[in-house]
């Protein structure tokens, strides 16, 4: 597409800008009308409110006697009377910068937050600057300790598949886990799945299937998941019944929810109004206000907003991205769990769909992703998320790079490996114990070491749509599931399995922001609330959390790169012959290598051994008729100081400097040390034939001839993050190799 | 402390009764007692909204799946009259789920109100 548009363009510049990614994404202008507008609408309604005999008899404008029947459910129940006279009193700015103020405790926050109309919410969180925002968002979340959610999905169906899926998802360090299905019929099959997957590598994560409101309560009433979290709001009278629902049915779904003593969290966000063309003219942000008074009033714990798939829709308009951090700290400010979106691929374009996340990133959040995709793309049924499974090393490095605690972790692969053959086996096992289906060893070892769906065989749909009505036939209930574990030999996960039905009956965990760690303790608003008050306080890393964050598996020790570039040459050797006397002989080029050239340091960072680059320099000296000589220069590690050392000891007044890592330059005896004739200052990029070159032009220095063409190649690449980590450890060696005072010595080459 | 919903102490629903096959429905399911604690949990954290979501939650557990599911269908826009709303209203009211029922009272005006019945 970039490329046919740039076809119209003159300029070569734009050209290259239309090719970029970013204009893969679809831009649009504010038309409020069509409730394309983020944050303020000319049609959102002036907060006001007006209480008559402890009711609600005016609602941002609007008489009770008009009230759709949303206004009426918050109207009721979504305005905390007790402090909405102090809260609508005060000025929305003020309440702003007490959001950001440390000094202002959360709970004050929070309750007059409850306190204020869908309008004035909307009106003070819409005041708040990005950094400001990323500051509110550490002080007002609920639970002091991060968390993360996965979705754990694929294209098949696959029951072992999304039991390897959920285990690795555990692993890496998620707490939620999310499943939905491209057939409905398959939903029992991968809730059960899910559920003995989630509990292979550690203990406690929930688990649920996002499906049709009714079938997804049944699947929760039957103990095989463990939260539910599509429980979906809509900002508009319209939309919500165009959705099958109005809040008061919501709001018996959320009862009969807990009545089982299920996790409940609401969805909504920005964009569905818009999609369903009755955004009625207002800003997404004021229709999402309405939505959390909503959730509030409902009971809900938490809300899973922040635009979710409507980011598409946002993100197309001016403050896109900052009007889906102002959903998420809405739902704060009413005291409720933020699941806090992130979980819908927003850009085509890897710095923006980036950028997307970094307040929730740099702040927490209760959930940060409210579904990252933890399986790779192509395998997520709800579409990609806004980072997928093979982002996962981007963001362990992000989190390291920043300090911050995104709750994720580092895997090593064997523990990965070995954690899927525990959860594929267990559901194989657990699925023909029960007579549901049958797979095979081979399909199981298929599993274990996918990378997704494509790699594992396509079988029959028929398997899992039958094993998947046998289980609501049946029934199946976790009962069943947590016998039949125990009677195939699974006792580890058949207890953790019982685990999570304990605390189904404690309903610990039906509390605000609850969730599970890997001991079984529920950290919740309850238990474990956030208490930001600026520096020095909230949540910090403990020291085994700091390490297993900066812990990831790509960093090397200096003792490992010593290992790697110190590997022995094979057949070749150098010998240090007495210390080196100035030469008169009028064709000679010497050649000073560093401290550690050919003993602590063998490889040079373009991975040619030192022997070779010496040998392609010396075999082009001697192909322009000039003699070489090589010497080791031992008091400095400095390759100009070393070409010059060279240099003045070299008949002709010419040297070459080569370092053990590959930096090479000609030098000649009159010029300053950092002045020189030719350099490749690129190491990595170094060729032979580039050495050769050198070789040749420090003669043709000496004959006064005409030199061949030498240049540092082109590149786009990140040299500098590829290699600087390398080469900070082998200049470390060369300077411990380094003799102050030493004079060079001759060295000889030893075959 | 718990209990689950068929009166049976937590530390009795283990894997080896599953196995035994001793665990029906009702002992994996919460009991009303509990909700009620998580209710004055909430309420006592200053949370009124969730500890009646929790209040009516408890009030549930005497329904079985089957009613909750009916009635949630109910609810939902332009499913059921009046007069059938009506009628579950006071159904919850004689089972003692008083406060659910005073939310299908509110649901009541509302949607004739806002024509969402049938």
């Amino acid at each position: 597409m970039g490329t046919e548009r740039s076809q119209g363009h003159a300029s070569g510049r734009f050209a290259a800008l239309d090719a970029a990614a970013v204009n893969q994404d679809g831009f649009l202008h504010e038309e409020h009308e069509a409730g394309l507008v983020t944050i303020s609408s000319p049609a959102d309604p002036e907060p006001s409110l007006r209480i008559e005999d402890g009711a609600v008899v005016e609602l941002d404008g609007r008489p009770a006697a008009d009230f759709d029947v949303i206004d009426e459910f918050v109207a009721r129940h979504g305005i905390d009377l007790a402090a909405a006279a102090e809260a609508m009193a005060l000025e929305p700015l003020q309440i702003a910068r007490m959001m950001v103020d440390i000094n202002v405790p959360r709970e004050e926050l929070v309750r007059i937050g409850r306190g204020l109309t869908p309008a004035a919410l909307a009106r003070v969180v819409a005041l708040l600057r990005p950094a400001e925002m990323v500051l509110a968002l550490t002080k007002m979340r609920a639970r002091r300790t991060p968390s993360n959610q996965a979705h754990v999905t694929n294209r098949q169906d696959d029951p072992l598949l999304i039991a390897a899926d959920a285990a690795t998802a555990v692993a890496f360090g998620f707490r939620e886990l999310e499943t939905t299905v491209p057939v409905l019929g398959d939903a029992p099959c991968n809730a059960l799945a899910m559920l003995i997957g989630s509990q292979a590598a550690a203990a406690g994560a929930l688990t649920q299937c996002s499906i049709e409101e009714s079938q997804e309560l049944l699947l929760g009433l039957r103990g095989l998941t463990t939260y539910a979290e599509t429980v979906s709001l809509y900002g508009t009278e319209q939309v919500f019944v165009d959705g099958d629902d109005t809040p008061f049915s919501k709001a018996f779904l959320a009862s009969a929810y807990a009545s089982r003593g299920l996790k409940l969290r609401v969805t909504s966000g920005a964009g569905a109004e818009v999609l369903m063309g009755a955004a009625e003219g207002c800003s997404m942000l004021y229709l999402e206000a309405r939505c959390v008074k909503l959730a509030w009033a409902i009971g809900a714990q938490g809300v899973q907003n922040g635009a979710i798939e409507g980011i598409n829709i946002a993100g197309s308009l001016p403050l896109g991205m900052a009007e889906a951090v102002a959903e998420n700290l809405m739902v704060m400010m009413c005291g409720l769990e933020s699941c806090s979106g992130n979980d819908t691929l927003m850009s085509q374009s890897d710095i923006r769909r980036t950028a997307h996340i970094m307040p929730i990133f740099l702040a927490g959040s209760d959930f940060l992703f409210s579904g990252f995709g933890s399986v790779t793309a192509y395998d997520n049924m709800f579409g990609p998320s806004n980072f997928n499974g093979d982002d996962l090393d981007d963001y362990l490095v992000l989190q390291r790079d920043w300090g911050v605690d995104g709750g994720l972790r580092t895997v090593e692969e064997e523990e990965l490996i070995a954690v899927r053959r525990r959860a594929a086996t267990a559901v194989r096992d657990v699925l023909h114990h029960l007579g549901l289906a049958s797979y095979d060893d081979a399909r199981i070892e298929q599993v274990v070491l996918a990378h997704g769906s494509k790699d594992v065989e396509a079988l029959d749909p028929q398997i899992v749509v039958d094993a998947a009505a046998g289980i609501v036939e049946r029934p199946v209930t976790v009962v069943e599931v947590v016998a039949a574990l125990a009677e195939t030999g699974h006792e580890l996960e058949a207890e953790r399995v019982m685990a999570m039905v304990h605390q189904r009956l404690r309903g610990d965990y039906l509390q605000t922001a609850a969730v599970l760690d890997e001991e079984m303790n529920v950290l919740s608003a309850r238990t474990d609330p956030n208490d930001y008050r600026g520096p020095g306080t909230g949540y910090s890393l403990s020291g085994r959390r700091r390490a297993e964050i900066d812990g990831i598996r790509q960093a090397r020790t200096r003792a490992d790169l010593l290992g790697e570039f110190g590997r022995p040459l094979d057949g070749v050797a150098f010998r240090e012959l007495g210390e080196a006397e100035p030469s008169s002989e009028p064709r000679e080029v010497a050649v000073g290598v560093s401290p550690t050239f050919g003993a602590e340091i063998n490889w040079t960072l373009s991975g040619l051994s030192v022997w070779e680059a010496l040998r392609q320099v010396l075999a082009g000296i001697e192909e322009e008729e000039c003699l070489g000589r090589l010497l080791k220069v031992r008091h400095t590690i400095d390759v100009g100081m070393i070409g010059l050392t060279a240099a003045r000891l070299s008949g002709s007044g010419i040297g070459v400097g080569l370092q053990a890592k590959g930096t090479a330059l000609i030098h000649r005896r009159d010029l300053p040390p950092l002045a020189n004739l030719e350099l490749l200052s690129v190491a990595p990029l170094i060729t032979a034939e580039m050495y050769r070159t050198v070789g040749q032009n420090a003669a043709r220095h000496v004959k006064g001839v005409p030199l061949k063409p030498l240049r540092n190649p082109y590149t786009e690449e990140t040299i500098g993050a590829r290699y600087h980590a390398a080469t900070v450890g082998l200049v470390a060696i060369e300077r411990a190799a380094c003799l102050p005072g030493a004079p060079p010595v001759d060295l000889e080459v030893v075959r | 402390m718990s209990h689950a919903f068929s009166g049976r102490p937590l530390e009795q629903v283990t894997v080896a009764a599953a196995v035994a096959g001793e665990l029906g429905a009702d002992d994996v399911r919460i009991h009303a007692d509990t909700l009620r604690h998580q209710a004055d949990v909430a309420a006592s954290a200053e949370d009124p909204r969730l500890a009646a979501n929790l209040r009516r939650a408890a009030e549930l557990t005497a329904l079985a799946d089957e009613d909750l599911l009916r009635i949630y269908a109910a609810l939902r826009p332009g499913r059921a009259t009046e007069a059938e709303l009506s009628e579950i209203r006071d159904e919850l009211r004689g089972r003692g789920a008083v406060e659910c029922a005073a939310l299908v009272e509110e649901a009541i005006g509302a949607y004739r109100r806002r024509g969402l019945t049938r």
